[in-house]
C-alpha cells in the first residue's frame, strides 16, 4: 500500500514538473530541449523494455521494431488527419496518433508474441532480433511511408511536456503493475519458470502481458519520437537501436525502474557532452561503459529498491 | 528515496535546459558542418570534410570575407538516423552558425533540412543528388547535380557510348539513391530505343549476388547498370566476373572511392561511372585544387566527394561576399541569385530548386585508377 502511494505520488510530481517545464519551453535553448526530449523517448523505451528484459526476465532484442511500428502509424495518422483538423482539435489528434501508434505495436507485441514466448533466453532474442528486422525490411519496401527516402514532414507536436507527462505515466504504469498482486507473477517467472508454473502461474500468458505492455509503450515513444524527428527512415530502427535500449536496461541494473531511468538519461546526454572529443567521442563513450559495467555489475542504481518492494509484500 | 531520485533527476534537466550556448564573436564568421567522419559512409563524409576544411584554410589565407575570417565548426554524425537532427541544432543554437554545410547522404541531409529551415540558416549540401532534399525550402541548397540528370546522362551514355540495346538495371532497394538513379536511367533509356533487359534487386549491405547475377547473365544483355554504392559495387563485379558476365558494368557517383579499387581490384577494371569531376582533367581549375589537397593532405588525390565539400564551402563564401552581411536572409537570396559560379567540379548556376546546374563527367576504371573519359553537358 506503501508503495503505492509512492508510486502515485511520483506520477503526480512528474507530470507537475512536465507540464511547469513546457511552460517555460520557448526560453530553452532548442539544442538542450532537443536533448531534453531525446531523455525523456529513451525513457519511455528503457523502461517499458525493463518490464520484459528486467521484471520478466525474457530477452527481447527487437524493441526497436515495435518503436518502428509505432512510430510509422502515429506519423501517417497525422499525415493523414493533419489538414482535416482545426488548430485547436490538434492536441487531441496528437493523443490519438500516439494511443493509435501504441496500439498496433501492442498488437505487434501479441503477434510476435503469442507464437514465439515458448521460446526462452537466447532463442527468444534470436526470434526478436529476427522479428525487428522484417519489421525495418517491410517498411522500406512500402511506398505508402516513403520506403527507403523516409518519411518527412511530420508535424512537429512533441513537446517537453507531452514527453516528461507520458514517460511518468509510463513508469507509474510499470512499477504499479509489477508491485501489484498480479504483478508478481512477472517476477516469479523470471526467478524460476518452471516454480511458478508449479504455483499455478501460467508463464506463458505473464510473458505475452509484458510483451504487449512492453511493445505499447515503445509504440508511444516511436510516436513521440516521429513528432520529434520529424523524419522517420527505416535505417534509424535497425538492431543496433535495439542495443541502445538493451544496454540502457542493463546498465541500469535489470528490473530496477529508477536505475534504468538514470541510466537512459546518462547514455542519452553522454555522447553529446563528449562531442568536444570529437574523433575520440565513440572510443571514450564505450571505454565508460565497460568502465562503468565493470564498476557496477550489477547496475547502476540498486540502492534501497528492492528493499522497499519486499517491505510492502 | 525514489522520489529524490526523480526530483534530482528533473532538476538537473531543467538546470541544464537553461544553459545558454554561445554566438558569433565579431571578428570570425562561424561556419557548421555536420558529416559522416564515422560509420557506414566514413569515406564519403571524411573527403567531403577535408575538402571543406582545405577551402576555409584557403580562404582565410586570402583574408576572409567581409574583413572577417571564417572558422569552421565540424560535427560527426556517424552516418546514423536520428544524429544530423541533435547535431544541426547544436550548431544552430548552441554555436550559433550563420549557415550549415552539408550532408553527402541525402536520407540525412533530408533529416537536417527541416531544422536550418525553421530557423531560417541558410543550408548547402554539398552531395545529395536526391530531388527531396532542396524541396525542403527556400534556404536549402546544394553544389552537385540531381538524380533525374545522373540517370538520364547514363542512359545517354549506355546508348551512344556504349552502343548498348539490352540493359540490365541492379537496384540496391535499400537505398532511395539507387532507386531514384534506376528508374530515371529506365525511363532515358527506354526513351532512346532500348530495351531493359532484366531488372533484380539487392539490399545495400548484402554479401552473396549470385543469385540475381546468374539471372543477368541469362538474360544476357550487353551491359548491367548498376547504381549502387562503392563496397556493395566492388563485391558486385568480383562475383560477375567470377561468373563469366563479361559485359561493362556503369553505375554512378556512389561508386567512387578508394575502396572500389581496393576490395574490386582487377574485377572493376574496365567499368564506368558518371561523377562530379575528374582529377585529371585538364583545367587549370582543378590542377590548382589537386596540388593544393595533395599538399594539404599527405599525397591523396581528392575525390568527387572532396571537390564538392570545397565547392560547397567557396558557394557559401561567395554568396556571404555578394551579400555582403552574414545575415540569413540575405546569403539565402545572394545563394538563389548565383547565374555564374566557377566551381572545381565546373561552371555551375542555381535554379529556381536551388539545385546546381552543371555537367557531369564519366570515368573509367584503367590500370587500377579513374581516367576521365568524356563530359556530358546538360
Amino acid at each position: 500500500m506503501k508503495s503505492a502511494d509512492g508510486a502515485k505520488r511520483w506520477l503526480l510530481v512528474g507530470i507537475a514538473l512536465a507540464v511547469v517545464a513546457s511552460y517555460f519551453t520557448p526560453q530553452f535553448n532548442r539544442y538542450y530541449l532537443g536533448i531534453a526530449i531525446d531523455c525523456g523517448i529513451n525513457i519511455i523505451l528503457a523502461v517499458s523494455l525493463n518490464l520484459i528484459n528486467g521484471h520478466t526476465g525474457q530477452f527481447s532484442l527487437g524493441h526497436a521494431g515495435f518503436m518502428a511500428v509505432g512510430g510509422y502509424t502515429a506519423a501517417k495518422f497525422s499525415l493523414v488527419f493533419e489538414a482535416m483538423v482545426p488548430d485547436s482539435l490538434k492536441p487531441l489528434l496528437f493523443v490519438a496518433a500516439l494511443t493509435l501508434g501504441g496500439l498496433i505495436a501492442a498488437l505487434a507485441g501479441l503477434g510476435v508474441g503469442v507464437p514465439s514466448l515458448r521460446l526462452k533466453g537466447d532463442y527468444l532474442a534470436i526470434v526478436t532480433l529476427g522479428f525487428g528486422e522484417i519489421i525495418r525490411v517491410v517498411v522500406q519496401n512500402m511506398e505508402s511511408v516513403g520506403a527507403a527516402s523516409g518519411l518527412k514532414n511530420i508535424p512537429k507536436w512533441t513537446t517537453l511536456g507531452w514527453t516528461f507527462a507520458l514517460a511518468a505515466i509510463t513508469i507509474y504504469a510499470v512499477a504499479s503493475l509489477v508491485n501489484s498482486t498480479y504483478g508478481r507473477g512477472f517476477i516469479a517467472v523470471s526467478d524460476d519458470e518452471v516454480a511458478a508454473s508449479s504455483m499455478g502461474i501460467n508463464p506463458v500468458r505473464y510473458k505475452v502481458t509484458a510483451f504487449v505492455t512492453g511493445a505499447f509503450f515503445a509504440g508511444i515513444a516511436g510516436g513521440l519520437y516521429a513528432h520529434h524527428k520529424q523524419f522517420l527512415s527505416p535505417t534509424g530502427f535497425d538492431f543496433l537501436k535495439s542495443i541502445d535500449i538493451v544496454v540502457m536496461v542493463i546498465l541500469g541494473g535489470m528490473g530496477r525502474t529508477a536505475g534504468v531511468v538514470i541510466a537512459a538519461i546518462i547514455l542519452t546526454l553522454l555522447p553529446e557532452f563528449l562531442r568536444q572529443f570529437a574523433d575520440y567521442r565513440m572510443i571514450i563513450y564505450s571505454l565508460l561503459i565497460i568502465g562503468l559495467m565493470m564498476a557496477r555489475p550489477q547496475g547502476l542504481f540498486t540502492l534501497s529498491f528492492k528493499k522497499k518492494g519486499a517491505a510492502s509484500v | 528515496m525514489r522520489d529524490l531520485l526523480f526530483h534530482g533527476a528533473c532538476s538537473a534537466i531543467i538546470l541544464t535546459l537553461t544553459a545558454c550556448g554561445g554566438g558569433n564573436s565579431g571578428s570570425t564568421i562561424l561556419v557548421g558542418e555536420f558529416a559522416s567522419l564515422t560509420g557506414k559512409e566514413a569515406t564519403f563524409g571524411i573527403s567531403s570534410h577535408e575538402g571543406t576544411q582545405l577551402a576555409i584554410e584557403e580562404l582565410n589565407a586570402a583574408g576572409g570575407v567581409l574583413g572577417k575570417k571564417f572558422e569552421l565548426k565540424t560535427e560527426d554524425d556517424q552516418s546514423k538516423a536520428g544524429e544530423p537532427a541533435n547535431v544541426v541544432n547544436k550548431l544552430i543554437s548552441k554555436d550559433g552558425v550563420v549557415a550549415i554545410l552539408g550532408e553527402v547522404a541525402s536520407s540525412r541531409s533530408l533529416e537536417a533540412a527541416p531544422i536550418a529551415q525553421q530557423n531560417k540558416i541558410p543550408m548547402i549540401s554539398p552531395a545529395s543528388t536526391n530531388p527531396k532534399v532542396t524541396e525542403t525550402g527556400d534556404y536549402i541548397f546544394r553544389v552537385c547535380f540531381i538524380d533525374p540528370f545522373q540517370g538520364t546522362v547514363m542512359a545517354n551514355f549506355a546508348t551512344k557510348t556504349l552502343k548498348a540495346k539490352k540493359v540490365a538495371v541492379f537496384t540496391d532497394v535499400k537505398s532511395d539513391y539507387s532507386k531514384g538513379l534506376a528508374k530515371f536511367f529506365k525511363e532515358g533509356f527506354t526513351k532512346a530505343g532500348g530495351t531493359i533487359a532484366g531488372e533484380l534487386d539487392f539490399n545495400g549491405g548484402d554479401k552473396d549476388f549470385k543469385a540475381q547475377l546468374t539471372a543477368i547473365k541469362s538474360a544476357a544483355p550487353d551491359a548491367v547498370f548498376v547504381p549502387g554504392y562503392y563496397t556493395d559495387v566492388a563485391l558486385i563485379c568480383i562475383q560477375a566476373k567470377q561468373l563469366g558476365l563479361n559485359v561493362p558494368l556503369f553505375g554512378g557517383d556512389g561508386w567512387e572511392s578508394e575502396t572500389l579499387l581496393n576490395i574490386g581490384k582487377d574485377a572493376v577494371e574496365g567499368h564506368y561511372f558518371s561523377t562530379h569531376y575528374a582529377a585529371d582533367a585538364a583545367s587549370p581549375k582543378v590542377t590548382a585544387f589537386v596540388a593544393a589537397y595533395k599538399k594539404r593532405y599527405n599525397g591523396k588525390v581528392p575525390d568527387a566527394m572532396a571537390a564538392l565539400g570545397y565547392d560547397s564551402a567557396m558557394f557559401l563564401a561567395d554568396g556571404i561576399k555578394r551579400a555582403g552581411s552574414t545575415d540569413g536572409d540575405k546569403i539565402r537570396e545572394a545563394l538563389a541569385a548565383t547565374t555564374d559560379f566557377d566551381a572545381v567540379t565546373g561552371k555551375m548556376r542555381i535554379n529556381e530548386h536551388r539545385d546546381a546546374v552543371k555537367s557531369a563527367v564519366i570515368l573509367q576504371v584503367k590500370g587500377g585508377a579513374f581516367k576521365y573519359l568524356e563530359t556530358v553537358s546538360p
